[in-house]
């Protein structure tokens, strides 16, 4: 392991955050193993890794918002314990959360003074707070109406007041979760500059993202963790996004699936043009165009975030999209309504969705029952008078059990009493069942321990050599990689680009994720 | 109408009111922080009947007033520990809250006084009597001011007037003072109060008792005030008509005293007129006694201004991993 | 992997438990005022099953609470909590008074299946509105539901006070039906077949509940729709993802939970009372919150909970006849503290018993 910085021994005063040896276990998941940061004073330090590496865990146990299970967290040089929240903002950390931390009905000088009350009466209170955003607002570019409705504002305004709540508290060390995650480019690049602004105060900046131009833009030094791991610590201005990618995804053992050379047949499915504005404005799918054959995997690679979940929802039929259109064999989708789900089904397009636990299976539900969601209106499920034919359903379990070997092989176990990877095997067990024209596959194998990922990815395999199309969408880039004809890669809701599996390698699929087209000229 | 009739009407309004308006408020302070209370009706039946025994066993109207409040807070306390400490069903609790008071207060009170669970009646310092402001005597020749002070604005008894009282001390301690920030956050974003090193369990269990002590109050108007002892259900689905009145009011403090005049107006009109008679049609006064209840539909559907509640009202709160 | 308890821990010790800390709780109850906790079981128990009086009056109680409580776990399987039954029971009195009224001076056989349409229809329609509501503006149907009973319960007023009000009389109640709207007592149908017992409302509609139970089984456990219920009622995006409209189902299962609380007319108007008078619901759809919960929404655990609060109701009665300080009031207070303890403090046992049954499976 290589650490930039030696952070054994007694703390250095010119640092302002130092772990040392922290660790953190959910049940039998480490989470974090034995981390070792540091992080100096009056710098942005970027902390990137792919979806559960661990980031956001780590900065939790930083705001006291979970206890490690070992290891110690040192202040400006002093061995600091933070049991909780209010221990954390009196050490001057703040931190913005991924999901803002705001009480929407609330003005911004409410939210603002929430926690931080002067005394019992709140008018002195606000009217300190006025002066305070006032003087940030002038110093730092962040503004905001302090009277303004929160629930109101902007997604990138209401970001801007979650940082100045943590200022007002006199924050020294400011933690910010993935916080361009829901910003425009042009929002982005303000709070990059209040960031820089910050920094020169003096301020402490840790930002977790996974976007590589940014941690190039705008940090000073950069952690890359992966799998709850610290793996090294660089100066930014000693290496390339190419380095981080490549640290990043790892030099995992490849995976390797046998598979024939792809014999794509007609267009099967088709998406023109699809976009999607969500509630809050944001635009989530730009313009989105893509065509997938029979006899084909077309995998979606990208960080993840950038469109691909609300991609695949869309052609699923449980997600509305803001315009464009999608074809099946020809024939247009309904894109309207977010319960077209049957729709989809009884035209042949199946989908393992990505959440498994919220969508793909109800939890509470024996693995048999699990076994016709979606499916249970079809003839072959049905009996007389409206009811379900039970033999037939547990019969196809039986089947999937068998065929796909869950474990336990038990039909009335509840779905919830199941492990991840059989789990997973219920799920794609019931949607390969019918032979589907389309399959949607999302995150196959998240969660699910190392036999079963082989033997989901031949099943997927299997599948498009019975002349099926199939589209795959994954954080996992080998996994993307090991499957996939052709991958497109997506980034900010827009496809960054498309290439035959064959003639592209890691290093440009990453650049591609990060937004970065190599071939293109005049590339960052 | 002549204007005595007019003025007797709106001070029956008024009276019949009050106890509305506290329930409301207890309601208010409780949904306002995320704990749904449907067992406001129970709440004040079982502060009633204490208030009316403890009144007609120590002759203080004070003491009944005392009783009844800590009957009420108990059963908050039962409440918070359902839902805040046992994370339980809120409405379940509510449901089972009201049941309780319901069957308590008819048993206890048979087998305590033994007169069909009525409690004694009570008179003179048992009593919350009506107090005559000062002038009333003096101002009633001047002409249109003189009798609405004499006979709307004085004359009411001291709980009635704290229940007025209690509309703009509630809306200033929610929206003035730093528990009452702090209370409305945690009916919102639980978690934001949470991050902000702040405990969200203290500050229910705080609105909770808040609710609580007004039920208590609204209870003992009804028996020591309002009438003179305490009869079986006596608050015959009032709870139910001040938590019409929330959603009405939209969960804010003066709304909700316009809505329980509104609600207490109808009443009035409803006791005192069995029949009405509008543009050649007979209101059947069964009508005016749902009104309440269909208002409260109408404004619940989103079609006449969408009511809101409080974002987290309902649910327990768990810190998400 | 998390492990639920074992399916017996679950459906038969926790609410036992419970049941056992409510029935403790009351016991402290009849301490405190003065009598005997024991001897209150016994008179409860010879009063409601120790005679064929008891019994039948026990078992017409009992046939009640069956409906109502199916009609809470209907829509609760669903997601719904429904505290509105009593308002579409009061509906459904007045959808089978209606009937009877038209159609009595014919055969009750005939009257019959009219009466269960009507009663189910009327109960249905006053559910329909608050599951609308729900389902497509959001209103939350908890709120909405009790709205409609106050509805519901100054409707009735006024149609018992105006319209079906015997003209002269002074009670607020419609005619009584001929024999034709009289659904056979058991005793009358128990002596066609040479059996004599006590005289008891206990009438055929007994059966219908029975019936009734077993169809809301095949319904939740058995059919298609009762499957989408059932996964829309663990998990919105779920039930969206299998191609479930959630809107149609909460709409539906409000539909079908009112028609339940309706098709509780059948035992009290047409099969005893023969004529609605204003309190015929008497507080049975709240009977049947606590009936659900404590027969964990499951057809058969409704059944023995029914019997149980049938027992309760009419045992109550003989006890408050031999223990007059122990009033009626009494089944009210057991009523909440088993809706207390089985529903809202059910995390008081739940987790206790779980871990301790966690550690001796694991040791």
């Amino acid at each position: 392991m290589t650490v930039g910085t030696d952070t054994r021994g007694a703390g250095k005063p010119d640092l302002a955050i130092e772990l040392a040896g922290v660790s953190k276990s959910f049940g039998p998941v480490e989470a974090n193993r034995d981390i070792h940061l540091a992080v100096r004073r009056g710098t942005i330090h970027g902390i990137v890794g792919e979806n559960g590496a661990g980031k956001s865990t780590l900065m939790s146990i930083l705001y006291g918002f979970y206890q490690a299970d070992a290891g110690e967290i040192r202040v400006d040089g002093r061995p600091t314990p933070i049991p909780d929240s209010r221990a954390a903002i009196a050490a001057g950390i703040g931190m913005v959360h991924q999901h803002f931390m705001l009480v929407e009905p609330f003005s911004v000088l409410e939210n603002v003074v929430l926690g931080a009350e002067d005394g019992r009466l709140l008018r002195p209170s606000l009217a300190r707070a006025r002066d305070a955003l006032r003087r940030l607002e002038r110093d730092y570019e962040l503004e905001v109406d302090p009277d303004a409705i929160v629930g109101d504002l902007s997604v990138g305004a209401q970001q801007r007041v979650e940082i100045l709540k943590a200022l007002y508290r006199e924050a020294r060390i400011l933690i910010l979760d993935e916080p361009t995650g829901v910003l425009t480019p042009a929002e982005a690049d303000h709070l990059f500059r209040v960031l820089a602004a910050l920094r020169d105060e003096g301020k402490t900046i840790i930002l977790i993202t996974h976007k590589l131009r940014e941690i190039m833009a705008i940090t000073d030094a950069v952690s890359v963790m992966r799998r709850g791991e610290i793996v090294r610590t660089l100066p930014t201005a000693e290496t390339s996004p190419a380095e981080l990618a490549e640290l990043m995804v790892g030099r995992r053992v490849l995976l390797r699936v046998d598979k024939a050379p792809a014999r794509p047949g007609e267009v099967v499915i088709e998406a023109r043009r699809l976009s999607l504005t969500d509630a809050g404005g944001a635009r989530r799918l730009r313009d989105v165009s893509f065509e997938v054959r029979a006899g084909e995997i077309l995998g979606i690679a990208g960080v993840a975030g950038n469109g691909q979940s609300e991609l695949l929802e869309i052609l699923a039929g449980i997600r509305p999209a803001t315009s464009g259109a999608a074809l099946l064999r020809g024939r247009p989708l309904d894109l309207s309504r977010a319960t077209n789900g049957a729709d989809r089904r009884a035209r042949g397009i199946a989908h393992v969705p990505e959440d498994r636990h919220r969508r793909g299976l109800v939890m509470p539900f024996a693995a048999w029952e699990n076994a016709c969601l979606g499916y249970q209106d079809e003839a072959r499920f049905a009996a007389r008078f409206g009811l379900l034919d039970r033999d037939a359903i547990r019969a196809a379990a039986r089947a999937d059990i068998a065929r796909f070997d869950i474990r336990p092989p038990s039909c009335d176990l509840k779905a919830a009493n199941f492990s991840g990877g059989n789990q997973q095997k219920i799920v794609i067990a019931r949607e390969m069942d019918r032979e589907p024209d389309v399959l949607l596959v999302g995150q196959p194998t998240r969660g699910v321990d190392i036999g079963a990922i082989e033997f989901i990815h031949r099943q997927i395999v299997t599948l498009r050599d019975r002349g099926k199309a199939i589209i795959l969408v994954s954080v996992e880039l080998d996994e993307i990689q090991a499957l996939s004809d052709r991958i497109l890669v997506m980034f900010d809701g827009a496809v960054s680009g498309t290439r035959r599996a064959e003639e592209t390698d890691e290093r440009e699929l990453g650049l591609l994720m990060a937004g970065i087209d190599p071939k293109a000229k005049g590339a960052a | 109408m002549d204007p005595e009739t007019l003025l007797q009407l709106a001070g029956s309004s008024l009276r019949l009111a009050t106890p509305l308006l506290l329930a409301c408020l207890a309601g208010l302070w409780s949904e306002r922080a995320g704990i749904f209370d449907i067992g406001l009706e129970g709440k004040m039946l079982a502060a009633a009947f204490t208030a009316g025994a403890f009144a007609a066993v120590t002759g203080s109207a004070w003491l009944g007033l005392l009783g009844g409040i800590g009957a009420s807070l108990l059963l908050g306390l039962l409440h918070g520990f359902a839902s805040i400490t046992l994370r339980g069903n809120q409405i379940i609790s509510g449901v089972a809250i009201n049941f309780l008071a319901s069957g308590l207060t008819a048993l206890v009170g048979q087998n305590w006084f033994h007169q069909g669970g009525l409690t004694p009646q009570l008179s003179g310092a048992a009593r919350f009597e009506p107090i005559t402001l000062p002038f009333a005597a003096a101002l009633s020749q001047v002409p249109v001011l003189g009798p609405v002070y004499a006979g709307l604005v004085s004359d009411h008894n001291i709980l009635l007037y704290l229940a007025l009282a209690a509309v703009p001390l509630t809306w200033w301690a929610l929206h003035r003072t730093r528990f009452g920030l702090r209370l409305r956050a945690v009916g919102e974003n639980p978690a934001a109060v949470d991050t902000a090193g702040i405990s969200v369990t203290r500050l229910r269990y705080g609105a909770a008792l808040i609710a609580g002590l007004l039920c208590g109050i609204a209870g003992a108007y009804l028996s020591t005030a309002m009438a003179a002892g305490f009869t079986r259900e006596m608050t015959a689905g009032k709870g139910f008509i001040a938590l019409a009145a929330l959603v009405f009011a939209k969960w804010r403090p003066w709304p909700a005293l316009g809505a329980c005049l509104l609600f207490g107006l109808l009443e009035a009109i409803g006791i005192r007129y069995q029949t009405i008679t509008l543009l050649g049609w007979t209101v059947p006064v069964q009508l005016m006694q749902a009104l309440p209840y269909i208002l409260t539909v109408v404004i619940l559907a989103g079609f006449v201004g969408r009511a809101v509640p409080p974002r987290a009202g309902g649910r327990p709160y768990v810190k998400e991993r | 992997m998390r492990t639920s308890p074992p399916r017996w821990a679950d459906l038969a010790l926790i609410p036992a438990v419970n049941l056992l800390l409510a029935l403790l709780v009351a016991g402290l109850v009849v301490i405190l005022i003065g009598e005997n906790p024991l001897r209150a079981v016994e008179l409860l128990v010879t009063g409601s099953l120790g005679s064929s009086y008891g019994i039948g009056f026990t078992l017409y109680y009992a046939t009640t609470f069956v409906f109502t409580g199916l009609s809470v776990a209907v829509a609760y399987h669903a997601g719904l909590f429904n505290i509105g039954s009593e308002g579409q029971a009061q509906l459904g009195c007045l959808g089978v008074t209606l009937v009877c009224l038209a159609l009595d001076r014919t055969h009750w056989l005939l009257v019959l299946p009219a009466a269960i349409l009507a009663g189910a229809a009327f109960g249905g329609a006053w559910a329909f509105l608050p599951g609308w509501l729900q389902a497509k503006r959001g209103s939350h149907v908890v709120i909405t539901t009790i709205m409609f009973n106050f509805i519901a319960s100054a409707l009735i007023v006024y149609l018992l006070v105006n319209t079906l009000k015997v003209p002269g009389s002074m009670s607020p109640e419609s005619r009584t039906f001929e024999a034709g709207a009289h659904l056979p007592f058991f005793h009358e149908m128990l002596a066609a077949i040479g059996i004599r017992v006590s005289r008891t409302p206990l009438n055929l509609s007994a059966l219908i509940a029975l019936l009734a139970a077993g169809l809301a089984w095949a319904l939740i456990w058995r059919s298609r729709l009762g499957y989408e219920m059932r996964a829309l009622g663990h998990s919105e995006p779920a039930a969206v993802y299998a191609g479930i409209d959630p809107a149609r189902i909460i709409v539906i299962a409000m539909v079908i939970s009112g028609a339940l609380a309706g098709l509780m007319a059948l035992n009290v108007i047409m099969g005893s009372q023969h004529r609605f008078v204003l309190d015929s619901v008497g507080g049975a759809g709240f009977v049947g919150i606590a009936v659900a919960l404590m027969g964990r929404n499951h057809p058969a655990g409704i059944l023995l909970a029914a019997l149980l609060f049938g027992i309760l109701y009419q045992g109550g009665s003989e006890l408050a006849f031999e223990m007059p300080d122990i009033s009626r009031d009494m089944i009210v207070v057991i009523q909440a503290l088993v809706i207390l303890f089985t529903g809202a403090l059910e995390n008081l046992t739940r987790a206790p018993i779980e871990r301790l049954l966690a550690r001796r499976g694991a040791g």
